[in-house]
């Protein structure tokens, strides 16, 4: 009989891993750049293409920084709780449009609701690369000394917006 | 009003699929034949109403029903209509329903072409099917529902993901899922063996051409893949080690393992709980596939949206059945018995062997998918297993099993005599290896590895040859033709099946060890000389196609000077999602590709080139679709196709005998048979 029991022995221990690993996130590859000043960008303003916004303006505030785009299917997924905190007015959120069509994005915005307190776009995505985007979304909390703090690799979710984010950003502001 | 019909038409399916998974097993042991006979009736009906769901999907997608979610999200109203209907499973939720369509498509085969089988064998496999299908029934409507809606509706949709925009890519999955869904019916004859405790010869036989023919679908699906990504993604690899490619080779090796196992079980009665093991391994790997494709817990290219609900679920899932299945067989295979003995050299001894080597090779495969989850669960660290890890464990193991391919067929059952192989087998080895050893010079460098390869791929065709000789001599008939015409059609197609592995092992060595691959800066008129062909880049131009922009390269090959074929390489950019995808051309030929793709644009018309010489690639699909075609000649076989009214003992032992002849041996079945008979 024992020898019979192996099989699910052994399966047990694998759903054992498995149980720990739905837990796990394998996107979440630690950043480099946390504790590293946030690369400068100076880039175009979505809504307004005349100005620009630069990395330098925010100096002085904590902020978010979210790297979203109108053909990214997972934006969708955060973008409620996003516009939700924008209105909360907890934190200013800026968005980088990445590698997009500027019709496009505000288009998507119109639909979807714009929760960013500026969007800057990122045509050709050299800004991304700056800040290690591997895929979008990405979302960066950045500190009033212009360091980013962290990094959401993936939809922000309730729970990571709840356990990380916000007490960061509070614990930042205070 | 179509996607309601749809939603409805599933929860109906449900609603069937539970009474098929409860009262037909009830009835199988208590002996109610009322309840046993209902599983056919239930299993058709289940099979009409997932029909209908799916193909309310995919009138969704066709006519491009913006208000549902799932069509927004994978679908365009400028995609092309055969991709637009590829669509309704190119999604998570899609994908699910062409699964359970599979396995509604299973059982109805099983319902049908199950005439001859004992009633209550009949109501347990198809009431395990049943509740297998419950599973995925009730994950679709309540984590994955591809109706939902959105209100309002878009007003066009995000696209299919361009990489599956591909005429491969519309075949792909359902080949695959055919196969990876089929080995529920191996499954589940394994379960009703385990239940009813009836498990002999003819179990074997009911089971076996349903896992052929399930195995022959996964090794195409894989096939197409593999293709798929040699000419799709641009860089001429055929295989990536992929957590997902993993996922269906997996159950491809437990599998193999088992049609092995399975010939033993028939033939001999030996092995019976070890193939029960393998038949539960080998679905339990399916739905561990699917688990690890749904869930999310493994990065991969083919991952969809993830949802840690849906990974829960799955994993509950997973629990029940494959936790349920080891248990019954801790439970009850004890009493099963062993069956035939057999000496330490046999025919069945070296299938055993080989059984192992395959699972071990599964383990390893298996080991090597989930190490970066383990790793990352004991939190020591992130870390990705790569293709040097699964080449260093999968050729050592695979070259014993090789090996043994050759002797297997060769050897008798029960007790065969090592140095009467050996003199059988001498001058296959003797040919084989000089001709490994001297083909390289051919190739025009001898490397020691291309040797290795191609003296496995000539061992197995040499000792195909032995075989052939050696049965055609015994055979007892007059003129070649009478001779050929009397072996029987599964000896064929496991001589068929064993010579696409070396034909696959010839293309993968030769592939390996001599293809060249130039990526150049190439200016309009420039030129590069790669495997005794030049290529002369004319440039690019910008072309429209439905719903993308491409640009299309223009490259002359020529061979000594003269121009021999044009190959036009393309770059498209979709307008929807903005992706750009690489559609390379390839010029095809029997002994080598050439392969061209366009890699960045630079200034003034110049691209980044890349150019490939691939000698003997194509034989790797070759030899899979010589593996496929080879299950396919065994299940022709005739004893199949006879009702079991003629159910005879196992085979006679003598190696001469292994053709089958129906209807020779008495009627003596072993099971206690129903009440139908």
């Amino acid at each position: 009989m024992t020898r019979f029991l192996l099989p699910l022995a052994a399966f047990v221990v694998l759903v054992g891993f498995l149980v720990v690993g739905l837990g796990l996130n394998p996107r979440q590859v630690p950043s480099p750049l946390i504790g590293k000043p946030a690369p400068e960008f100076q880039l175009q303003q979505l809504h307004e293409s005349e100005k620009t916004l630069t990395s330098r303006d925010n100096l002085g505030k904590v902020w978010l920084l979210n790297v979203w785009a109108s053909w990214c299917v997972s934006c969708r997924e955060e973008h409620p709780l996003l516009v939700e905190l924008a209105k909360s007015g907890i934190v200013p959120v800026y968005g980088l449009n990445y590698k997009d069509q500027r019709d496009d994005a505000l288009r998507w915005l119109k639909q979807f609701g714009d929760p960013y307190t500026i969007s800057i776009v990122d045509p050709e995505g050299r800004t991304g690369i700056d800040y290690g985007v591997y895929g979008v979304p990405e979302t960066y909390v950045i500190d009033k000394n212009g360091v980013i703090r962290y990094k959401q690799i993936g939809p922000v979710t309730v729970d990571a917006l709840q356990t990380k984010i916000l007490p960061l950003v509070k614990e930042l502001q205070g | 009003m179509i996607p309601e019909l749809g939603n409805f038409a599933l929860i109906l399916a449900l609603l069937l699929a539970l009474i098929q998974g409860t009262l037909p097993i009830i009835g199988a042991a208590r002996g109610i034949p009322s309840w046993m006979a209902l599983a056919r009736p239930v299993v058709q009906g289940q099979f009409v109403f997932v029909a209908i769901a799916f193909f309310c999907l995919a009138y969704s997608f066709v006519t491009s029903d913006f208000s549902v979610i799932n069509v927004v999200q994978n679908s365009n109203s400028k995609l092309p209509l055969e991709y637009r209907f590829a669509a309704t499973w190119g999604s998570h939720e899609g994908s699910l329903l062409l699964w359970t369509m599979m396995l509604a498509t299973w059982s109805v085969a099983v319902s049908i072409f199950s005439r001859h089988l004992p009633n209550d064998m009949v109501a347990r496999v198809l009431g395990v099917m049943g509740l297998v299908s419950v599973g995925f029934l009730i994950f679709m409507l309540f984590t994955s529902n591809p109706f939902e809606r959105m209100l309002p509706g878009a007003m066009e949709g995000s696209d299919l993901n361009p990489l599956l925009q591909d005429p491969g890519m519309v075949c792909h999955p359902p080949m695959l899922y055919m196969g990876y869904v089929g080995f529920s019916v191996a499954f589940a004859f394994a379960i009703a063996a385990l239940l009813s405790g009836q498990m002999d010869a003819t179990w074997a036989r009911w089971s076996r051409p349903w896992t052929t023919v399930a195995w022959l679908f996964l090794t195409i699906g894989i096939m197409m893949g593999s293709w798929w990504a040699y000419y799709e993604l641009g860089w001429g690899g055929w295989w990536f080690w992929d957590p997902v490619e993993n996922a269906s080779f997996l159950p491809w090796l437990v599998g193999t393992a088992l049609v092995h196992s399975l010939a033993v079980t028939e033939k001999r009665g030996s092995f019976k709980s070890w193939t029960v093991l393998l038949a539960i391994c080998a679905f339990s790997l399916s739905l561990l596939g699917t688990f690890l494709v749904r869930s999310g817990v493994l990065t991969s290219v083919h991952a969809f949206a993830t949802d840690p609900k849906r990974g829960i679920f799955i994993l509950t899932f997973l629990v029940v059945i494959v936790g349920g299945s080891l248990l019954l067989f801790a439970w009850r295979a004890p009493k099963i018995g062993l069956g035939g003995k057999f000496e330490l050299v046999s025919r069945e001894s070296m299938l055993l062997g080989n059984n192992l080597l395959m699972m071990v090779a599964a383990g390893s495969v298996l080991l090597g998918t989930l190490y970066p989850l383990f790793m990352d669960a004991l939190q020591l660290g992130k870390i990705s297993v790569g293709a040097p890890y699964f080449e260093a464990v999968f050729v050592p193991l695979m070259t014993p099993a090789v090996f043994l391919m050759g002797l297997g067929p060769l050897a008798r059952w029960k007790q065969a005599s090592l140095p009467e192989l050996a003199m059988r087998l001498r001058w296959a080895f003797a040919v084989s290896l000089i001709t490994a050893l001297l083909m390289p010079f051919i190739m025009g460098e001898w490397k020691p590895f291309v040797s290795f390869g191609l003296l496995l791929a000539f061992w197995v065709i040499a000792s195909i040859v032995v075989s052939l000789i050696h049965r055609l001599r015994s055979s007892g008939k007059e003129g070649l033709f009478a001779k050929l015409a009397a072996q029987s059609p599964s000896y064929y197609g496991m001589h068929v099946a064993h010579l696409g592995i070396a034909v696959f092992i010839i293309g993968v060595t030769l592939v390996g060890g001599y293809e060249t691959e130039k990526d150049v800066r190439m200016e309009i008129g420039d030129t590069v000389a790669v495997g005794g062909y030049t290529f002369r880049f004319n440039g690019a131009t910008k072309a429209p196609g439905p719903n993308y922009m491409a640009d299309i390269g223009n490259v002359d090959v020529l061979r000594n000077g003269e121009k021999v074929n044009v190959l036009e390489p393309e770059k498209r950019t979709y307008n929807a999602s903005g992706m750009a995808m690489t559609e390379a051309a390839i010029d095809t030929g029997i002994l080598r590709d050439l392969y061209v793709a366009l890699g960045e644009p630079l200034e003034n018309g110049a691209w980044i080139v890349r150019v490939y010489h691939k000698p003997f690639v194509d034989w790797i699909w070759f030899g899979c679709m010589l593996m496929a075609f080879g299950g396919f000649l065994a299940v022709t076989d005739r004893r199949y196709r006879l009702s079991s009214r003629k159910q005879r003992e196992p085979e006679p032992v003598e190696d001469k005998k292994i053709a089958v002849k129906p209807g020779k041996a008495p009627a003596a079945p072993l099971i206690a048979r129903s009440k139908k008979a």
